[in-house]
């Protein structure tokens, strides 16, 4: 069990989305904080909240009601342009369909976030982390999916962000390639100490965490630690 | 297929700005077919209509005198069907409030009832009573310049005698439906007039009793014109005759023929300009819409539905915005058309000319806008017939981009990561890239020639009145006079320098090509007169031989050094053989110049001047005019000033109404092309900017993507727009060349200037849409979808 300093406190926050003239509530009344250097997988089916709490604790989205804090920062009363500064500086994030410019190679997606960020690390270095050193001059559509999904993480990892954020992160892969990319952002948290957050519907995923936080229905309906994390390779799905 | 009707109409409601924007290229397309095919039908059915109903002649000849029984030889000449004879006379005016003097042109009418050929058209008040005169008619044109009305007198010199007429009437008629003076292109209705008297009074006047001088015939159907016209001048040699001419040598029927040939040109190649433009817009909305619904189209596939009908769909899609903007563009053209037929009005005098459309012109309007949408969709159903369903369900790879030019030269890793950005992107899709710079191209190019009408009219209009007719004043003789004459003139209040002029008519001859035209003799190192190559340069007036226009030159294919017959059609008729001796350059009208001496000797006449270009003081001007004006030895004086301010009065407004209407139109092209590819840039790249957004990149940073790629393909669109525009131009000029006109391709600095002036708004216009679309991109929504 790994701990540090709190990072990420959610008080009472709720999501509700109109749609037409429907009220959809995406998020109930969510208390939860969350300290450093932690890696979180949160489970829960489709229409659980999950991607909707995981774009509010990245800066994407704002809460309807209830307060987010980041370290002393209120988030939830940060505007357009705090909330782009807060996503450069202290977020990384990876997505499902990888997200890469494909007019870009490797190194430069990599170097593309390297340059606006405050302490990056080297965009070689980042891609050697996820063992992508011999690829770094290919563009996206020379690599494969477990590749593009690599460059993302590296990419997400090279700004040496507080908070790595992983949105479904093997749902477009197989289950050898996924294997690789959790390998990669096990590495990273283990490594350099990121908080990780990964969502996903995937429960083997789960024991890979030190928490799991189960949603259903915009609530959590449970928390749970894990003795002994499990090491990627020993993961079945 | 009612479902997909549905879907057509959503996906319209989706894309307003750019079916908007395709709905205005095309009724910007449609609208001027509409107007300036109107206005060319308009203009042929009136004069046909009218050249009927009034029996305009066929033929047409002027002599010195001839007794009246040579009509019966005219008459019997073959393919004749009747014959008119008239009295025709120049006199001087004393218009009421004009210094300088007018001139009528006086034409006698029968001594009772109306002309057989040539009717007139009477607006106001009555045909002159037999008997009476001092009656006249004037035309409507010359009593609107001066403001006269039935009733009210006249004054002027009837041969030597100065003269009270009486207005008995205003008309119009099918020979002056432009009433120009002899050699003038500019119409100046303030000092030039036409009137009917009634042949007894003006016979009188002139002692032209059982006399005539001028004759116009009509032919029946299958008569050859030009043996008509050979035995006319057989019949009438002997009397004068300068030549007989048919129509297409009628002044104003060849005025007239001009601005029909224009209209018909440019009702053509502007729509066709503007129409090509929409069809390249919708194939360009179509094909990304195509792009973007690839799922959408291999589900359907996949249902069943065959590739006609899929096809089918986006076909309709693009008969929205073209069908809007032919029902738009058709209404537009009516009311631009009918404002058009008022204007002509004024110059073009017709007892009606109301602008009407033919079910042709709307059938041509659908079917131009219907295979516009055909041609705009053809690249769109191409693709869904090339699409296979299993493919076009998976999901899409990310694009595939290589190291490109800059990469390999380095250029590249000198470069910000955007810029990279922007360089693969366009090296990526190089077609598609050239694509969007002829767009580009084409709205400057379009911009362009909306300025280059009135550039040309300006260019033309300072060659001719600042560098080639440098004189004051033109004073013409009733008579050819000696050449002492000139020392009179010299001698008048406020004239600071004459130079004499001699005014030939004769025919030109080379092999089977013939061209009647006033030969003009001037003198040697004339300050007031200057010949011109196309380069503006002086062209020195050679001793011997003839300068001839270029125009005329290719008319008669002469070139430099070859031999011409002059025919003189006057006084002893010398014919004899003029080497070419150097061409020249003018914009308005045909001309052959020789040296005076040169011309004199060949006349074998002694020196003899037709009239003399005059230098004015100014400050004396008026009183030279109203001396002038008494001087019955002069028969008409044309005043600079006054044909400059009648240019601008008449030709250059009317001109000035169509210039807008296309600078309108091109500038909402522009726009429209501007617009709709800023919008496709940021709808392909959507996906792109929202991950950069969501990396961190404010949205500065991220319009720079957008527009950067934007601005580079606009500035590569620059030279590429200016080389089109002014191809565009040459098509102009050469099908607008005339015999009366030529419009040089001339754009000025400010007309580059405007055209990137505006180019820039739309930009700037553009992208700020494009970036309001940045603003508001969902970020969410499009990182969950694949693009």
């Amino acid at each position: 069990m790994a701990s540090g300093e709190r990072i990420l406190a959610m008080e009472g926050l709720s999501k509700v989305y109109r749609l037409g003239d429907v009220e959809v509530v995406a998020l109930r009344n969510i208390n939860l904080e969350l300290e450093s250097k932690l890696f979180v997988v949160i489970l829960g089916p489709s229409g659980s909240g999950k991607s909707t709490l995981l774009n509010i604790l990245g800066g994407l989205d704002v809460p309807t009601t209830g307060r987010l804090h980041y370290f002393d920062h209120d988030l939830t009363a940060a505007g357009e342009r705090e909330l782009t500064r807060f996503r450069r500086e202290h977020v990384g994030f990876v997505f499902q369909f990888y997200n890469l410019i494909p007019s870009l190679t490797a190194i430069e997606n990599v170097a593309l976030v390297t340059e606006i960020a405050a302490r990056p690390m080297p965009p070689a270095q980042a891609l050697d982390l996820v063992g992508l050193k011999e690829r770094m001059h290919f563009f996206p559509s020379q690599l494969s999916g477990g590749e593009q999904q690599r460059v993302a993480i590296a990419r997400a990892i090279a700004k040496q962000p507080d908070l790595l954020l992983c949105d479904e992160p093997t749902g477009a892969l197989d289950y050898g390639t996924g294997r690789v990319v959790l390998e990669a952002i096990e590495r990273i948290n283990r490594e350099l100490g990121t908080t990780t957050i990964v969502i996903t519907h995937n429960a083997p995923i789960a024991a890979m965490a030190d928490l799991i936080i189960r949603l259903s229905g915009g609530e959590i309906v449970e928390k749970s630690w894990n003795e002994r994390k499990a090491a990627p390779a020993e993961i079945r799905w | 297929m009612t479902t997909l009707y549905r879907k057509v109409l959503r996906d319209a409601s989706r894309q307003k700005g750019q079916v908007i924007a395709v709905t205005t290229v095309v009724a910007a397309g449609i609208a001027m077919w509409v107007t300036m095919r109107g206005a060319y039908e308009s203009l042929v059915e009136s004069r046909n209509s009218y050249y009927i109903a009034y029996r305009f002649a066929d033929v047409f000849a002027l002599v010195k005198r001839a007794p009246e029984f040579e009509r019966i030889r005219l008459a019997s000449i073959e393919g004749v069907t009747e014959v008119e004879t008239r009295l025709v006379y120049e006199i001087t005016l004393d218009v009421p409030g004009l210094p300088e003097p007018a001139s009528g042109r006086l034409l006698s009418i029968p001594d009772e009832g109306e002309p057989a050929l040539n009717r007139i058209h009477l607006r106001r008040g009555r045909l002159p009573e037999p008997g009476r005169s001092r009656e006249i008619v004037v035309s409507e044109a010359f009593a609107e310049a001066n403001g006269l009305s039935p009733g009210e007198p006249l004054a002027g010199v009837l041969n030597g005698r100065w003269t009270q007429f009486q207005i008995t009437g205003v008309a119009i008629s099918p020979e002056y439906v432009y009433e120009l003076r002899g050699a003038a292109v500019f119409p100046d209705n303030r000092r030039f007039g036409v009137m009917w008297m009634r042949r007894d009074a003006l016979a009188a006047a002139f002692r032209m009793e059982g006399a005539f001088n001028d004759i116009s015939l009509r032919l029946g159907p299958g008569a050859r014109e030009k043996d008509a016209i050979d035995a006319v001048d057989r019949v009438l040699e002997k009397y004068g005759c300068t030549g007989a001419y048919g129509r297409s040598d009628q002044l104003s029927h060849r005025f007239l023929s001009d601005e029909i040939k224009q209209d018909r040109v440019t009702g053509i190649i502007v729509p066709a300009v503007f129409l090509a433009i929409a069809a390249f817009l919708t194939n360009a909305v179509l094909t990304r819409m195509v792009t973007r619904q690839r799922d959408q189209i291999a589900t359907l596939k996949a249902f069943g539905y065959a590739n006609s009908a899929i096809g089918f769909h986006y076909f309709l899609f693009a008969m929205i915005p073209v069908s809007l903007g032919a029902i738009l563009g058709t209404g537009i053209g009516i009311w631009l058309g009918q404002g058009l037929a008022e204007l002509y009005q004024r110059f073009f005098r017709f007892p009606s000319l109301d602008f009407q459309l033919s079910p042709a012109i709307l059938l041509g309007a659908l079917a131009v806008s219907v295979s516009s949408a055909l041609v705009g969709a053809l690249a769109a159903v191409r693709s869904v017939v090339a699409l296979q369903p299993a493919q076009a369900m998976r999901e899409e790879g990310p694009g595939l981009y290589h190291r490109g030019l800059s990469d390999w030269t380095g250029v590249g890793a000198l470069l910000p990561l955007w810029a990279r950005m922007i360089l693969r992107s366009m090296e990526r899709r190089p077609v598609k890239s050239a694509f969007t710079v002829a767009g580009l191209g084409m709205a400057i190019a379009v911009l362009l020639v909306s300025r280059y009408f009135t550039d040309s009219l300006d260019y033309l209009m300072r060659v001719q009145f600042e560098l080639v007719q440098r004189d004051n004043a033109t004073a013409v003789f009733q008579e050819p006079k000696p050449l002492a004459a000139r020392y009179e003139l010299g001698r008048m209040p406020g004239v600071l320098r004459v130079e004499p002029f001699r005014v030939v008519p004769v025919r030109l001859r080379r092999e089977h090509r013939v061209y009647r035209l006033a030969l003009q003799g001037i003198a040697p190192g004339s300050e007031m007169r200057t010949l011109l190559d196309a380069d503006l340069r002086e062209v020195p007036l050679p001793r011997a031989g003839v300068v001839l226009t270029r125009t005329l030159a290719r008319i008669l294919h002469v070139r430099e050094g070859d031999w011409l017959t002059v025919e003189v059609l006057e006084g002893e008729r010398a014919v004899r053989q003029l080497e070419v001796s150097a061409l020249v350059d003018e914009l308005i009208g045909l001309a052959a110049y020789m040296d005076l001496d040169a011309l004199n000797r060949f006349l074998q006449e002694g020196h003899a001047i037709s009239g003399a270009y005059l230098r004015v003081d100014p400050a004396q001007a008026e009183t030279l005019y109203r001396r002038l004006k008494r001087t019955p030895a002069v028969s008409s004086v044309a005043v600079r000033e006054a044909m400059i301010a009648s240019f601008q009065k008449t030709i250059a407004e009317n001109m000035q109404v169509s210039v807008t209407i296309l600078a309108v139109f091109a500038a909402v092209i522009a726009f429209s092309i501007v617009y709709n590819s800023a919008r496709i840039a940021l709808s392909e790249r959507a996906h792109e900017l929202a991950s950069l957004r969501v990396l961190g990149f404010t949205k500065p940073e991220v319009a720079i993507v957008l527009i950067g790629e934007q601005l580079a393909l606009t500035i590569a669109a620059i030279p590429a727009g200016f080389s089109m525009g002014r191809a565009l131009c040459e098509m102009f000029a050469r099908a607008m060349e005339s015999e009366l006109y030529r419009f040089p391709v001339v754009l000025t600095q400010d007309s580059y200037l405007y055209s990137l002036v505006i180019l820039l708004l739309a930009s700037m216009f553009s992208a700020a849409l494009a970036l309001r679309g940045v603003l508001r991109l969902d970020l969410l929504r499009a990182l969950k979808t694949r693009e």
